[in-house]
């Protein structure tokens, strides 16, 4: 019996993965490199697809809003129930605001976002280099929160796979043919 | 021979009274920049600049300009990039502080229009370069406004890594608009 997710929900959880890890490590990366023509270039980089980013999260918005994902086993404590599914609103809430934040810290510091070099992002802030300043702050304290809830995220599944061996990891995981 | 000298004296009594533009407003002026990082227009500014101007709408043909725009003023929205651009590659602000522009000459456009040539000195090299303006009187102060493009290649402005264009593009928009009243 199917317990697992849509192809559409799996698609976009790994997509975002995939896309994420690389934000986060070319972010810590980049942000410590002297000026140079190439970080300039990884900045564009990063905002590219960090805007890609918040795009998906709004199509995958869009998924849970119109979809009711897989429960939880009966089996799990209420407690634990209610600490995963504020794990993921607090994911989801993250995923929103972190590129919001750097969307507006660009603004803010007069830098504006031009997606692929291509589509202009509108600026919603006047340039104001003590709010791009916190915001910049603000983007790196989400980050950070982000990376621990992420852990979270991953220990979780982790012990459900390995400790009380039930379908939470492998319902989000491609089908095998066995399985079926 | 006595109405030759009152005329004389007439003349120069007009001639004084004519109104000359030549008190520079600091903080009624600007001088701001545009360029391209990865085709994405960017601005900044200079915040320190000292000149000498005279101006009489009536004689714009001996009109005079000078700036001398202090480098390390520099804003470019990022203190890190104000760092960058003060060091050698960019405008080497220790042995280059100041941008000079000298006016040679003022041709009257027609209108409030007038293209105003002068040689540009930064960082130890010179260029001719036309500069198009317009003047506005409001009161006693005059406005001067205007641009022109310089290619910063022109100048050795990012050398070494930043010498290619992919990144900052070689053409820098000088943008300015200058107060002075007249005496
Ligand atoms: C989910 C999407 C995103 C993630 C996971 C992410 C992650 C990060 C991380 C980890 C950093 C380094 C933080 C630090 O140490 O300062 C960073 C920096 C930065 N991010 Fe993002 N980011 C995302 C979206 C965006 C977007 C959409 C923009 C702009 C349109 C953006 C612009 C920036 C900029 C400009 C910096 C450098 C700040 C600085 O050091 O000056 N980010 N990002």
């Amino acid at each position: 019996m199917t317990n697992h997710y849509t192809s559409t929900a799996k698609g976009l959880h790994w997509l975002m993965a995939i896309l994420l890890f690389g934000l986060l490590a070319l972010g810590f990366y980049m942000h410590d490199l002297p000026l140079s023509p190439e970080k300039l270039q990884l900045y564009s980089w990063h905002k590219w697809a960090g805007v890609s980013a918040f795009m998906l999260v709004l199509i995958r918005l869009g998924w849970r809003v119109t979809h009711i994902p897989p429960a939880l086993p009966a089996n799990m404590p209420k407690l634990m129930q209610l600490a995963a599914h504020a794990g993921h609103l607090a994911l989801y809430g993250l995923m929103l605001a972190i590129p919001l934040s750097g969307w507006l810290m660009s603004s803010a510091k007069g830098f504006q976002t031009v997606w692929f070099g291509i589509l202009p992002i509108p600026d919603l802030l006047d340039k104001n280099k003590e709010l791009g300043n916190l915001l910049q702050t603000v983007h790196q304290g989400l980050n950070l929160i982000f990376v621990a809830t992420l852990l979270g995220h991953i220990g979780a599944a982790l012990k459900h796979h390995f400790i009380d061996k039930d379908d939470i990891l492998t319902r989000i995981l491609p089908r095998h043919s066995k399985e079926n | 021979m006595k109405r030759i000298a009152l005329a004389f004296a007439l003349a120069t009594a007009f001639s004084a009274q004519a109104v000359e533009y030549t008190q520079v407003q600091p903080d009624k002026s600007a001088i701001n920049f545009v360029y391209k990082q990865m085709n994405v227009a960017v601005d900044g500014k200079f915040k320190r600049f000292s000149s000498q101007l005279s101006f009489d709408p009536a004689k714009p043909t001996a009109a005079k300009a000078s700036f001398d725009v202090e480098l390390a003023s520099v804003d470019t929205g990022a203190q890190e990039g104000d760092d960058e651009v003060a060091g050698k590659p960019w405008f080497n602000t220790k042995a280059f502080p100041t941008a000079k522009f000298v006016s040679t000459g003022v041709k009257a456009l027609g209108g409030n229009k007038y293209e105003v040539t002068g040689q540009l000195n930064i960082k130890g090299k010179t260029q001719d370069v036309v500069v198009p303006a317009t003047f506005t009187a409001q009161g006693s102060n005059g406005i001067f406004e205007g641009s022109f493009t310089i290619r910063r290649a022109d100048f050795s402005i990012g050398e070494g890594s930043w010498a290619k264009f992919d990144i900052v593009a070689n053409d820098v928009l000088i943008k300015f608009r200058i107060t002075a009243i007249s005496k």
